[in-house]
């Protein structure tokens, strides 16, 4: 299956990923490659075929609305990229 | 020392024939001297490693030691480690100290076994070449005496090629279409990927969260056995973790395999296996009836489509996934942005790699309005179908045999410009994620001086079966006991 280069463009910009020119052009190749791989689904007959979410058909667990994490702000900020008085901080959003 | 399986330094820290601060220092050295020829570490931890080995001496001194005390081992670098850098093997995450321990890490931690480092891998773990890793690529130990440099296989090729080196006696790993059993195969070390759930995730960088299953690599069954000991159980901080009652892994292996019934899946000695891979299958399986097994071929129709499922349904997991690295909390952030937007694109085009944004895209696409039941909806049909297949196996016989890979470790360089060849490294293992059963991988011969792995599939929660299988196994074979020159 052919993938053309508005698609591969469009895709970029809804995963956040920048991809220039030339990168477009190695993707379109690519991608095609492993789309056309993925095509041999086509082959299977699964109109009466439950799809398969997780493997042991398990449902999610709850547990009780409950407060039970302490808080750690400090340790977990001292990895970020920037913060300020208790906030990450971004490039200016709403000028 | 450095030739002894886990079980064995365990019984001689017991004896007190040498100490955990000794057995580490020689392998701390051991590391120092040889690493640079293989690249399996990412990251080295001596101070904490022999400081976490003194403690050990003075648990056993004192009497409370549990068979994992004072044992060397090293961690994947995918499993989150309090104050010490969990990469993934991406530049995303270079500078990522967690604040947290993965339940696996705080296991081992708690068993009092000594970590010594952090293993390279495949870019958040995918690959089946360790070729993709930010800190490079890892060098497969068996081929480097005939001049030629070996992929160890992926996505755990730093844990397997260190296990096979003898820089440590066992790692963690983790496999989400074959990055156990793959690496295993390829480095002539026994690998086991437990059914899914068995392990908890809590604290595994996620790459697939329906496929992705945290696991075992060491020499023997036997020491597989002694790390799913510590690893296995339900974890309240994991929602996919099963909560069921954990055996002892170590107590069923000496259990004989007579009237053991072994299928061998037609689909699995096609034409992608060379006869010289074949042969030494074959010939493994033989071993097994002399202990006593029966053998019968059977049939798993749906096989072909394992591959073409899996690169749907992992890329799609994959993309919302890896969503969370942009730049904001923690990890790699791209200079000077201009906006929000320019923040998240920048940083994640500047932080990933080349196969990490192939998948990302695939799967965005894959879910994207127009795609979904083409694709995703589609690609969760045939996992059912495929599952179902071994369900029908599993009536007939207690395990599966078959290849592990389709071929010995490859050169170096050979497949990465293209994707989609690389991705059939994989054909024999991927079923078995989008089943969720359990397998193992067990050297089982040579091809061109290179090991071969046999891969033994069993039904859910098996692992114990599987281990015992393993186990006599290498009690009549010297497979694992091979070293690279």
């Amino acid at each position: 299956m052919t993938i053309s280069r508005k698609d591969i463009e469009k895709v970029a910009v809804l995963a956040r990923i920048r991809v220039d020119d030339e990168q477009v052009s190695a993707l379109e190749k690519d991608l095609g490659n492993i789309l056309d791989l993925v095509d041999q689904l086509g082959a299977a007959d699964t109109d009466s075929v439950q799809p398969m979410a997780h493997p042991l058909d398990a449902v999610q667990r709850l547990r009780a609305d409950e407060v039970t994490e302490t808080n750690q702000r400090e340790s977990f900020q001292a990895i970020a990229p920037a913060t300020e008085n208790g906030l990450y901080l971004v490039p200016r959003v709403i000028e | 020392m450095h030739n002894k399986s886990v079980a064995e330094l365990s019984r001689e820290l017991d004896s007190g024939q040498v100490s955990s601060v000794e057995l580490t220092q020689q392998f701390l050295d051991r590391i120092k001297q040889e690493d640079s020829k293989y690249n399996s570490f990412i990251t080295v931890t001596d101070e904490q490693a022999l400081a976490d080995a003194r403690a050990a001496d003075k648990q056993r001194a004192a009497g409370n030691a549990t068979p994992w005390t004072g044992v060397p081992f090293a961690h994947k670098d995918i499993f989150c480690t309090n104050g010490v850098l969990t990469s993934c093997g991406s530049k995303m995450l270079a500078n990522f100290v967690p604040p947290y321990d993965a339940t696996v890490t705080a296991n081992f931690r708690q068993a009092g076994a000594v970590c010594l480092g952090k293993t390279n891998m495949d870019e958040f773990a995918m690959g089946s070449s360790t070729e993709s890793s930010y800190y490079g690529a890892t060098t497969n130990p068996w081929g480097l005496s005939q001049g030629d440099k070996r992929v160890p296989g992926g996505s755990s090729g730093g844990s397997a090629a260190a296990v096979a080196a003898r820089l440590v006696p066992a790692a963690t790993a983790t496999d989400t279409g074959g990055s156990i059993r793959q690496p295993a195969a390829l480095c002539g070390v026994t690998g086991l990927k437990p059914t899914y759930g068995r392990v908890s995730r809590y604290g595994m960088i996620a790459f697939a969260s329906s496929l992705d299953q945290g696991g075992t690599m060491a020499r023997t069954a036997e020491d597989n056995a002694l790390m799913l000991n510590v690893m296995a159980g339900f974890d309240p901080k994991d929602s996919t973790s099963i909560d069921r009652e954990v055996p002892d892994y170590t107590a069923t292996l000496n259990e004989p395999l007579k009237g053991l019934k072994i299928g061998l899946p037609k689909e699995y000695f096609s034409e992608q296996l060379s006869p010289a891979m074949e042969q030494q299958v074959r010939n493994a399986v033989k071993e097994y009836e002399k202990l006593g097994a029966t053998v019968k071929e059977v049939s798993l129709p749906n096989a072909k489509l394992a591959i073409a499922a899996y690169y749907v349904i992992a890329p799609a997991e994959a993309s919302a996934n890896l969503s969370r690295f942009d730049g904001v909390r923690y990890g790699y952030r791209c200079e000077d942005p201009k906006d929000l937007l320019d923040l998240y694109t920048r940083t994640r085009a500047e932080g990933f790699g080349a196969e990490v944004k192939r998948r990302i895209l695939v799967g965005t696409y894959a879910l994207s309005a127009g795609y979904f039941d083409a694709y995703y909806l589609k690609a969760q049909k045939v996992r059912r179908l495929i599952q179902q297949d071994f369900i029908n196996a599993f009536k007939e016989v207690d395990v599966l045999m078959s290849p592990t890979t389709p071929s010995p470790a490859f050169i170096q360089g050979e497949k990465t410009d293209d994707p989609v060849t690389m991705y059939l490294e994989d054909v024999f293992t991927i079923a078995i994620n989008l089943a969720g059963i359990p397998a193992i991988s067990v050297p089982a011969g040579f091809v061109d001086g290179l090991p071969v792995g046999l891969q033994i599939i069993g039904d859910y929660f098996s692992e114990a079966r599987l281990l015992n299988a393993a186990h006599q196994f290498q009690q009549v074979t010297d497979w694992h006991q091979r070293e690279p020159q």
